[in-house]
Formats: structure tokens, sequence, C-alpha cells
């Protein structure tokens, strides 16, 4: 086959995702992006002009061989292009579906300058689930070092690192306190963004590959301390993650309809309430559901909040409902990934922008039946760059809701840190950690991910577990001391 | 999975457990509560620590069948497993000696007040406690409280056994014969008899401690399902308490809270029975 010219490749038009169609899938909790086909993947992995000095694994947190696997793949060599992935990036499968790749590698990509960037993300996503269904690329594990090591929550901060560790041949324990590995992968993320399948493909095979054991069911900080890890372990991972929820400091918070997307989300995904009652633990929603907050968490929420009024619906015959998202900044602002919040308006959620609940109105049994807003305009930038919502005076205003659901960020669980002794931690209850290493204040003890960082992303947590992982065996190999 | 290793029925619809779990056996006090999941299917229900053996590695739990997740639990027999046993979770209770206390423990609560009383009284303390039901039936543990206390106190409702009374009644009396004697009440049980008990101390201003058991996920701060509202604001009852002042506490939103989900425990429950009810016909067709 003749090369391409640059102008050729550039005449290629991005490829669209297949998606399951809007009107489908608001009444199912299946996948949502139905994956590239092959035809698909050829044509974006010939867009790709294998840029002598590539900007785009300077975009990825954990500087994923981008040309390098898109070569392989427009060259027909899938093996190969899973060898060039997994040398960075162990889990594509999960990062091809929830990284923000617009602000990482695709925003670094030089066709986006001109037009729209290479869909790395896709490629991603497809050289991903081809491992998963057909292991061409084993996970060999070095010989034993005896040396023993405890991964403190199975998110992907935790999950990178234990795997990491347990390739060179360290004896990983991975402590989980809930009943199933995975963390936010598998309570927070939606199975319509994220299926479990995909999560605990990745987990298994790790765990029988690697011989990494995974207790459930053990909260570090109550089952065992931390100083008792210590007892036990040559070196302790906290990769706990930010699991804690803020709610907002207004009237009616604890009026029966206001939940955490916490608690939603963990309902619906983790205990697979949208299935009840053949899952024992209920999930539901009214009619009226304002979902406050718009990064990922608050998309998922309202999304899972639609497809329920439908499933709902659809037992009672009555109309489904309506939900709202509401933010106190505008659509400039939004947090969220391009792709959720772009699925998010078409599925029909409806966006209130600057508007700010001040309080959440009850009837007289408790349950919520509107809550009061004001309107906000934009000010000056504030810390964070962006342009402060100030209040309108004068613009109150009550919306008619009956789920209130708060999606407002969240913070570490200080649950761990119960008789932590010499562990630093900031004013926002982020525990201190050397950027690199991943280094604690506390001796043989590493943290990464959402602890370190408060909130972040799923592939920033990897990068922390795989920059701690690689320190962490330079300490159990004697490689370099505390 | 956790091996049930000993039932006891103490009526139809309450039962004691010994679950094999020595990871949450090896650090459990008086006071803290476990969850338990009972299949791949079931939701995670929080119950309070009844007793422990470290040694042997094991927690025991009483429960009353109220749901579908209950009753179905009740069906289980010893060398049945359980999918999901987490913990301790929750502080434990403060123990020192404060002189003479009160604990008082109404159905079902009877269970999580008697390692409190023990502890207590293992600490110096002058313990009463007063322990009450609707019925003989619905009374267990008897023997084990009158050991953990000084002195015991058995009511009913209905005059069925012991005292005719609501547990509110001996324990006010008890409050205006030895007023201020009395340093601190403890009272768990349903949630409007621990409603009744703060109102009965407040007069007296005895510290009175409950401990709450709402609606829970994952009992480790995550969810915010369980949060009370109480006069400093609201609180998670899986990492703030289980144990909270009862003078402080909100009980009408904690009582409404509780009936959230009523119409879908309802549901389920229904679903539960006719099921079982269909495999009983099932099995007498076969026979």
């Amino acid at each position: 086959m003749a090369q391409m010219t640059v102008k050729e490749r550039m005449k290629i038009p991005r490829q669209d995702m297949p998606v399951q169609d809007e009107h489908v899938r608001r009444s199912n909790f299946d996948e949502v992006a139905t994956g590239f086909t092959p035809e698909h993947v050829q044509k974006e992995a010939d867009r790709c002009l294998q840029c002598k000095d590539p900007k785009c694994i300077e975009g990825c947190p954990v500087g994923v061989l981008i040309p390098q696997f898109i070569k392989a793949l427009r060259e027909g060599d899938i093996v190969k292009s899973i060898e060039w992935m997994k040398v960075k990036n162990n889990l594509p499968a999960i990062c091809g579906r929830v990284c923000p790749q617009e602000v990482q590698c695709e925003g670094k990509c030089v066709l986006g300058k001109k037009a729209t960037p290479v869909a790395i993300g896709r490629l991603e996503r497809y050289v991903g689930d081809y491992e998963l269904a057909h292991r061409t690329c084993p996970l060999n594990k070095a010989p034993r070092t005896g040396k023993k090591v405890a991964v403190v929550g199975t998110g992907p901060a935790g999950l990178t690192c234990a795997v990491d560790l347990g390739r060179e041949g360290h004896e990983v324990t991975m402590f989980e306190s809930l009943h199933g590995p995975g963390g936010v992968l598998v309570y927070g993320i939606p199975e319509f963004r994220l299926p479990k399948s995909v999560v605990f493909g990745e987990i298994n095979y790790a765990v029988e590959c690697l011989g990494i054991k995974v207790s459930c069911d053990h909260v570090i900080g109550r089952t065992y301390t931390l100083p008792e890890l210590l007892n036990e372990y040559d070196a302790v991972f906290l990769g706990t993650g930010a699991g804690l929820p803020s709610f907002m400091r207004i009237p009616g918070i604890n009026l029966n309809g206001v939940m955490s997307a916490n608690e939603f989300l963990t309902r619906v995904n983790l205990m697979k309430g949208y299935l009840f009652p053949n899952y024992d633990t209920p999930a539901k929603v009214g009619k009226k559901v304002a979902v406050i907050g718009a990064g990922n968490v608050a998309m998922d929420a309202v999304r899972c909040s639609l497809r329920l009024q439908r499933l709902q619906a659809a037992k009672t015959g009555e109309d489904p409902g309506e939900v709202y998202i509401v933010y106190r900044r505008s659509r400039d602002e939004v947090p969220a990934r391009e792709e959720e919040f772009h699925h998010a308006e078409e599925e029909g959620v409806i966006f209130n922008f600057l508007t700010n609940p001040v309080e959440i109105l009850g009837d007289d049994k408790r349950n919520v039946r509107a809550m009061r807003c004001q309107r906000m305009q934009l000010g000056e930038p504030d810390q964070s760059g962006r342009r402060r919502p100030v209040p309108i005076e004068g613009s109150e205003f009550e919306l008619e809701v009956d789920t209130v659901i708060m999606a407002l960020g969240t913070s570490p669980n200080p649950l761990v840190f119960v008789d932590a002794e010499g562990l630093q931690r900031t004013k926002w209850g982020t525990t201190v950690a050397d950027q690199e290493s991943g280094r604690t204040t506390k001796p043989r003890v590493w943290a990464g991910g959402d602890v370190v960082t408060g909130a972040a992303t799923v592939i920033s947590a990897m990068g922390a577990g795989k920059r701690a992982a690689a320190d962490m065996h330079a300490f159990l190999t004697g490689q370099t001391t505390w | 999975m956790y091996k049930i290793l000993e039932k006891e029925v103490f009526s139809d619809v309450t039962k004691l457990m010994v679950i094999e779990a020595p990871h949450v056996a090896r650090n459990a006090r008086a006071g803290q509560f476990i969850i338990v999941r009972i299949d791949e299917n079931g939701e995670r229900i929080p119950l309070t620590i009844a007793d422990y053996d470290r040694k042997a590695g094991t927690i025991t739990i009483i429960f009353q069948e109220v749901g579908k997740s209950t009753k179905q639990l009740g069906t289980m027999n010893v060398g049945d497993s359980v999918a999901t046993f987490v913990g301790p979770l929750g502080h434990p209770t403060e123990i020192e000696n404060f002189g003479t206390v009160v604990c008082v423990g109404g159905g079902v609560g009877i269970a999580p007040i008697y390692p409190i009383a023990k502890a207590l009284k293992e600490a110096g303390n002058t313990v009463i406690s007063i322990i009450g039901a609707r019925n003989k039936e619905l009374l267990f543990w008897e023997d084990k409280m009158k050991a953990a206390s000084t002195e015991l106190i058995v009511c009913t409702d209905d005059g069925s056994y012991g005292r005719k009374a609501l547990v509110t009644d001996p324990l006010k009396e008890i409050l205006a014969e030895k007023g201020a004697a009395v340093k601190k009440v403890w009272a768990i049980g349903p949630a409007i008899m621990m409603k009744f008990v703060a109102a009965a101390t407040k007069p007296f201003n005895v510290d009175t401690i409950v401990s709450l058991n709402t609606i829970m996920i994952d009992g480790t701060g995550m969810c915010g399902g369980c949060r009370v509202l109480l006069e400093e604001g609201a609180q998670f009852v899986c990492v703030d308490g289980p144990e909270f002042n009862g003078h402080k506490v909100d009980w009408d939103n904690l009582l409404s809270r509780l009936q959230f989900y009523r119409k879908e425990e309802q549901e389920a429950l229904q679903q539960y029975d006719h099921k079982c009810k269909l495999d009983a016909a099932v099995a007498k067709g076969g026979q």
C-alpha cells in the first residue's frame, strides 16, 4: 500500500463513535457508546500524522506512547499496538472510556489546531477491549522478592499500584471496605458509561496473573489500623480516594428526597438499585429531579435519574418526569467531560445555568416540594481562574422539585487515618505526599490519587499509583532508603 | 463468605446468630456495629454488635424480622454463609466509672445494650437496667442482662411478663428517686422509644446516650444516607455515631427519614413472601 500524504490524511474526517439512539438508551443502563468497528479504526488511525515531536504524549498523565500504538494499529498489528499501550497503561479499556481526552492527549493533538484531533481515546478503548477479549499480552511476574505490600483501596490508584508491584514480584494484598473491588469505577461510574464487566475483567486478570490478594469487607482505620498494617507489611500504599460527600449548608438538606450523589450512584451502580426488586437495594427518584453541580458525577447522577424515571414509568404507565442540572456558573465553566455533557443534552436533561439553590422546601410530610434559588451572574475571575458567580439581587424564585441530588465534589475519607500518627494532612483533609514519589510524611507509607489531590480524574490517580509503585519498588529492593 | 456457627430462635421473629468473622472480632468493642449482606443480590444492613469473642473470632448478632432481608436471614441456618460481613463500624461506647448509670433496652435493642451494660459494670458502675418489649415472646437475654446489671427491671407493654409498663415508666421513677445520683442513661431500641426516653430524662438533665440505626449503605461515611439532624447540624450515624446525645437529636426528622423507602420495602417483602409460597407449593407438588 502506497504511503498516504499528509494532505490525504488530513482529508479523512474524524470518525464518529457509534452510540445507542438517545430515545432508546434513555430507558436502559447499557453502554451508550458501542465502540469503533475495525473500519473506523483504520480510518482514524490513518489520520495520525506521526509527529516527530508528539505533543499528545505530553498531554497524557501517564505518558502513553500514543503515536507508536496508533502506528501499529494502522499497520493492522493490534497485538503490537497492545504491547505499546501496556508499556505505560495497564487499563486502556477503562481510560479509553473515562479520560477527559479533550483536555489531555487530544487537546494537544496538532490536528486539533486546524480541524479536529485524532480520536485517541476511542482508539485506546478499541485496543483495550480487544485485549480484554483476547488476552494477547500476558502480565508477567518477576521472581518473588519476599517483600509484602498492602494497598489500601482498590480504585484506579490502588489497582495500578498493585499491578505494577505485583509484576515486580512483591506479595501484594489489596484492602477494600466495600464488598467488591473497583472503588469509584464500580460505585460511582454508571454501567452505561463504564460497564462493570470491563472493570472486573481487568481486576480478575491482574489477580489471576499476579497472585494479588484482594481482601474485601476490610475498613482500614476500623478493621485494621494503619500502624497495624505497618507491623505486617514492608510498605503501604494509600489509594483511598475522595469518598466523603459534601452537602450544601442551606436549610432543608435533611428533608426526604435530598441525597448525595454518592448515595444515589452507590444505590444505582454498586447495589444495582435499577434492578430492584430483583436486587434488594431500592433506588428511586421523583418526577422532578434536580442535580446540583455540573461535573462528571453530576452528569452521571442526572443521566441515571432520567433512566430510573423511565424504568419507573414503564411500571406505572405515568409520565416519566423531568431532570434538571442546577449549576451556579455558565455553560463555559461546566467541568464535566465534553462527551458526557453532550450525551446528557441529547438525552433531554434540562440545564439551569447561573442558578444557585438557597433553601430546600418541604411539604407537611417532610418531603421535598421545591427549591428556592437565586439567579447568578459572572463577575471577576476567582482563584480557580473561572469567573466568580455573584447573586443577582431580587432574583429569587422557586423551582418545583421532589428530589434533590447534591453533586458538589467530595473529599478524602478520614477513617483510614485513625491512629496514623505522623501522617501529615492539609486543611482540606488531603494527604501530604511527594508528587513524584508519592511518599507521605510517615515512613513506609505512600499515597496517591484523590486522597492526595482531592477529587480528580481516573487517569491522574493511575499516574500517581504508577509513580508510587516505582518508588516503592526502589525502596523495597534497597535501591533507595526512606 | 462468613459462616453462621450458631443460631438461636428467641421467637418467631427474633433470632440470634453467631458469625465467624475474626477480622471483625479482633477490634470489636461495645457500641459498634457491623454491616451484613446476605448474598450477591442483597442489600447492606447495619446491625449493632450484641456480643463478640475475640479468641473464637466470632460476632453475635440479634435481629428482628421486619423486612425482606431480615426475614431471609432468619431462614438461614448453621453452616450457611453470608456474602458480606464488615466491621467493626462506628465509635465504641465510652466506658468509664461514672457511678450510677441506667441502661434501657427495648425489643431487639436488648441485644446491643447488653455488651454496654456488661462493660459498664466491669468498669465499676452501679448498673440499673430496664428491658422491655411488646410482649413476653419478644423478650430475651433476661439472664444475661441480670448478670450484666446490678439491678434489672423487666417490663412488657401488655403485662404478659414482668411489670406491665413502658420502659419509660420505671425510668422516670428511678430518676425521681435517685435524682442527680444517676450520671448517665443509655437507651437502645426502636426510634420512637428512644425519643420518649430522651424526653423522660430531659427534665432531670441527665446525659442520655442513644444508639441510632438509620438507613445506611456503606457504613464508612461515603453515602450520607444515614445523616441525622442534631442541634449543631447534620451528622453521619455511621462515622460520627452510632451513639449521640439523645437530647440533641431531631427525632421527628429521624422518624420521617426512616420511612422514605417504606413503599419499596413493602414491595420487596411482598415479592419475597410470594416467592416463598411458590417455592413451598412446588416443593409440595414434587413430593
